[in-house]
């Protein structure tokens, strides 16, 4: 399989020039690409793989600089100018981004944005053009090509778009495809399908892949050599069986044990019902108004019935869309719903605003983005004694810090940095300083909204080992809601998979896991915890 | 951690603290700030050093192209001292310069009064007049007279008023303006903004409805309506001004608002019970100066070029105030016979509105580094 090397690169290094000085993102790293083979750059964020590739590119952003060679079949294209690079770059080594839904340009129809390049490159008329384009979209299976070709990307799904992207990629016929989190932005079937698609292409044009990615088990499933950064340096590279059979490095050891593991136990049967939602329904209208007729109603939620027990950890399993968040909203009541929420025996669905106000403390909702969900001017101590100034408005401000002080130490932060401005944490950090404004109120319920997703998979498994621990100190119940399965497995007892504002099964973490019965569930798991390589199952 | 003790926080650098160096290391935006602190202070401080009352009139200087040397120049004295003296209705003999003072010896017909010195004390060339000698027969005399210095180094105008210190009282009331009518324009327009984006739903839409329907009068219309009703006075300017500029203001801060509203952070705060008192306060109006201060820095100089615009056309204050305005629409009458009446207020105006650009400009790179 692995042929003559075609893109070797030597001693990059990429600076970025920024107020605070000089960055250095990728120091100094050499690495290469044989014709037809699949590396994968694999770290976390700001690990600077994806500025190898970018500077490999000659994409950096106008502060950056980067040294070094990179060689593609004997030219370095650092040096190359406009006009050469560009019969290298986009042509025989072409790239596919995280983002379908920004890479494409929503004026334009689909088969506007594939035919264009191919005139351009290729010189061909209007009518092979589009010939050209409908082969491409029957290549990357898209149904119906003949009709896509008319389509606006908004008129297409996630997947569909990226397909359109690879389409759009391969479209030069090119030596090496670099595919930057192609699949990130996917749910867990479509990045199935995803993947499974690019390596069946490969098979079939022969071109090199590089995968930039962080997720170790699309690597472990898709890669024939792997490269593993972190601080903008290599620490290990190797073939990807042997790499995942035995690690030398202890950053690559780390990562591959960062698969959050162990079990949580369900709570005794005798223990009380605390929030219990009866035929919970939630509509949306979507459009209309005076001119426009009756709006469209979307329901979201379609009655719903969840039991949460104190201790309990509730895991909603769902795809993007399934209405899993909605329905962790409606039973806060933040969301206007219909059917019947009782919180502690108290009955929730007539409450209005300043009823529920002081039950706030009890019912706690912890968000997925730890970068939106802080107010960028407040600091870390303003933020998370917010709560505070609703629920005990008597305390002192000294009473106050004194509490942010200890929240801070209860999720590992350092209290030092309470008066520090939430831009300059990490993800993870972020994420704590969430979890600490959700905990300073002693809540009785907390609702995970996604509350790992954002993050890499080391700070992820230390966010759900934090939870855990909050858990069994504060006998806590948790509503966890998230589309990554490894993560629900280890965090709950009990599983509910949604789809389209439907319950389609709920039952016991193991059985669910150990024999799903709905077809449904059986996709959802086979996408996420198979470990079959790709290239076989292809 | 064992310590009980409180350890001292470390001080944290907030976004402001980071626009604020981000707008350190923007030279072009440095450079507008100090010139326009400066402009602001000459134009505040100025008027007192500069010798001439903006109000005075020079009869004998009317139009006097810009000089860094004093005058009278040479050749002005004989003028001067012609006129002075023809007054006095009497002839001039023979006259003498002698370093800073002026010997003249007049003769008449009929005997002379000492007191038509004062003729010469009256003009605005000459100073500390004195009848040196008279002749026996009192026919004719020696007067002389010292001559004033005066700079003029802006020129004058057609009325023979100085225009540096025209051209600084203009500059007073043209950054007051834009200040205030540019205050008032905010103020409303972040009120009446963040209360539709905040309240959004049918109270939005009545207020934004409101909003269209004052955008759609005719803006010169609107302040001719109120000079005719109300009359020609300073006030009167920046209400008009700021009334119509607010508009603008109120959209881009209810834009604003709409998509603060559905960030995580007010979700969340919504989710810990604060009120919506609490909300915006602590939550919307902080996020939303950003955009304001930067609007407002562009929002000033537009007030400027509206007031200009209005004094060009005559609706605008009244003489003797003058405005930059006021002063560039005089100038554009007289480009071909006295130029400088143009340039200077149209550099000062001009070179103003450049700095509050780069000001603008600078504040919005420094304030919101993502768009760049």
């Amino acid at each position: 399989m692995a042929g003559e090397t075609i893109l070797s690169v030597k001693d990059l290094r990429v600076r970025f020039r920024t107020l605070d000085g000089v960055v250095n993102a990728v120091k100094g790293i050499n690495l290469h690409v044989d014709a037809g083979e699949t590396v994968a750059v694999v770290g976390e964020s700001g690990s600077g793989k994806s500025q190898t590739m970018m500077a490999a590119m000659s994409l950096l952003a106008s502060n950056g600089e980067a040294t070094g060679v990179v060689d593609y079949r004997g030219k370095n294209l650092l040096t190359l100018g406009k006009s050469e690079l560009n019969k290298v770059r986009g042509r025989k080594i072409s790239m596919i981004f995280q983002e379908p839904m920004t890479s494409l340009d929503p004026l334009y129809t689909i088969g506007n944005q594939l035919m264009e390049p191919i005139r351009r490159h290729r010189g061909l008329s209007g009518a092979e053009a589009r010939a050209e384009a409908l082969r491409l979209l029957e290549l990357v299976k898209i149904p119906d090509p003949e009709r896509r070709l008319k389509s606006y990307p908004h008129e297409m799904s996630g997947g569909q778009r990226q397909r359109v992207m690879i389409a759009m990629a391969l479209a030069n016929d090119p030596d090496i495809l670099i595919a930057d989190e192609p699949t990130t932005a996917l749910d867990v079937t479509i990045q199935a399908q995803i993947l499974m698609l690019l390596a069946e292409l490969q098979r079939k044009l022969g071109m090199a892949i590089v995968f930039i990615t962080h997720d170790l088990g699309i690597v472990r499933r898709f890669a024939d050599r792997v490269y593993v950064m972190r601080y903008g340096e290599v620490v290990e590279e190797g073939k990807a069986d042997e790499l995942f059979a035995n690690p030398h490095h202890d950053y690559t050891k780390m990562l591959l044990a960062a698969e959050p593991t162990g079990r949580k136990a369900a709570p005794p049967d005798n223990a009380p019902i605390l929030l219990e939602g009866r035929n919970v329904e939630v509509e949306f209208k979507i459009g209309g108004g005076f001119l426009a007729g009756p709006p469209m109603l979307l329901k979201a939620v379609d009655r719903i019935s969840v039991t949460l027990k104190r201790g309990q950890t509730i895991g909603i399993v769902g795809e993007s869309g399934s209405g899993k968040s909605t329905l962790g909203r409606a039973l806060l009541r933040l969301l206007p719903s219909e059917g019947v929420i009782r919180f502690a025996n108290q009955d929730l669905s007539k409450a209005d605003k300043s009823e529920m106000r002081p039950l706030r403390k009890e019912l706690q909702l912890v968000f997925q983005d730890p970068f939106g969900s802080l107010s960028p001017r407040m600091t870390v101590g303003q933020i998370i004694t917010e709560g505070l100034l609703v629920h005990e408005p008597s305390l002192s401000s000294k009473e106050r810090d004194k509490r942010a002080v200890e929240a801070l130490r209860e999720v590992g932060l350092s209290p030092e940095t309470r008066n520090r401005y939430p831009h300059e944490f990490s993800g993870g950090q972020r994420q704590r300083i969430a979890i600490a404004r959700a905990m300073i109120l002693k809540p009785k319920v907390v609702v995970l909204d996604e509350p790992t997703s954002a993050l890499d998979r080391s700070v992820q498994k230390q966010i759900v080992e934090l939870l855990r621990t909050l858990q069994a100190d504060h006998d806590l119940s948790y509503l966890f809601i998230s589309h990554d399965l490894a993560v629900v497995r280890a965090m709950s007892d009990y599983i509910i998979v949604m789809k389209q504002g439907k319950i389609v099964e709920e039952g016991p973490t193991e059985e669910i896991f150990g024999h799903p019965r709905e077809a449904y569930t059986k996709t959802l798991m086979a996408a996420a915890i198979d470990e079959t390589k790709f290239r076989q199952s292809a | 951690m064992t310590d009980t003790a409180i350890t001292a926080p470390v001080v944290g650098r907030s976004l402001w603290g980071d626009a604020w160096a981000r707008l350190k290391a923007n030279k072009a935006a440095m450079f507008s700030l100090f010139y326009l602190i400066a402009m602001a202070t000459v134009c505040i401080v100025g008027p007192f050093f500069v010798p001439h009352q903006y109000t005075t009139i020079y009869p004998d200087y009317v139009r006097t192209p810009p000089s860094i040397s004093a005058y009278p120049k040479p050749e002005m004295i004989e003028t001067a001292m012609n006129d002075a003296v023809r007054r006095m209705r009497v002839d001039v003999k023979e006259w003498r310069q002698e370093g800073e003072r002026v010997f003249i010896t007049v003769t008449s017909a009929k005997p002379l009064d000492e007191r038509n010195i004062r003729y010469l004390d009256r003009s605005d060339t000459f100073d500390d007049a004195k009848l040196e000698s008279t002749a026996a027969d009192g026919l004719s005399a020696v007067m002389s007279a010292s001559i004033k210095q005066q700079y003029f180094l802006f020129g004058t105008d057609n009325t023979g008023r100085d225009l540096l210190s025209r051209t600084l009282m203009a500059g007073r009331i043209s950054l007051a303006i834009g200040l205030l009518a540019g205050i008032v324009a905010v103020v409303i327009g972040v009120v009446y903004g963040a209360t539709a984006g905040f309240m959004g739903g049918k109270t939005d839409e009545v207020m934004m409805r409101i909003v269209d329907v004052l955008y759609s009068l005719p803006f010169i219309f609107f302040v001719i309506m109120l000079v005719v009703f109300f009359g020609r006075n300073f006030v009167l300017m920046f209400l008009a001004v700021g009334a119509v500029l607010w508009l603008d203001m109120a959209r881009i801060v209810r834009g604003q608002a709409l998509s603060i509203r559905r960030q995580e952070y007010v979700q969340a705060a919504e989710a810990l019970g604060v009120r919506s008192r609490g909300i915006v306060q602590r939550h919307v109006i902080p996020n939303l100066l950003g955009p304001v201060v930067i609007y407002m820095t562009l929002l000033v100089p537009q007030v400027i070029i509206l007031e200009s615009f209005l004094s060009f056309l005559g609706l605008g204050v009244q003489e003797p105030m003058t405005s930059w305005g006021v002063l560039i629409s005089v100038g554009a009458k007289n480009i071909g016979t006295a130029n400088w009446l143009l340039l200077f207020p149209a550099f000062f105006l001009v070179s103003t509105l450049f700095a509050l650009n780069f000001i603008g400009d600078g504040l919005r790179d420094a304030l919101d580094p993502k768009d760049r």
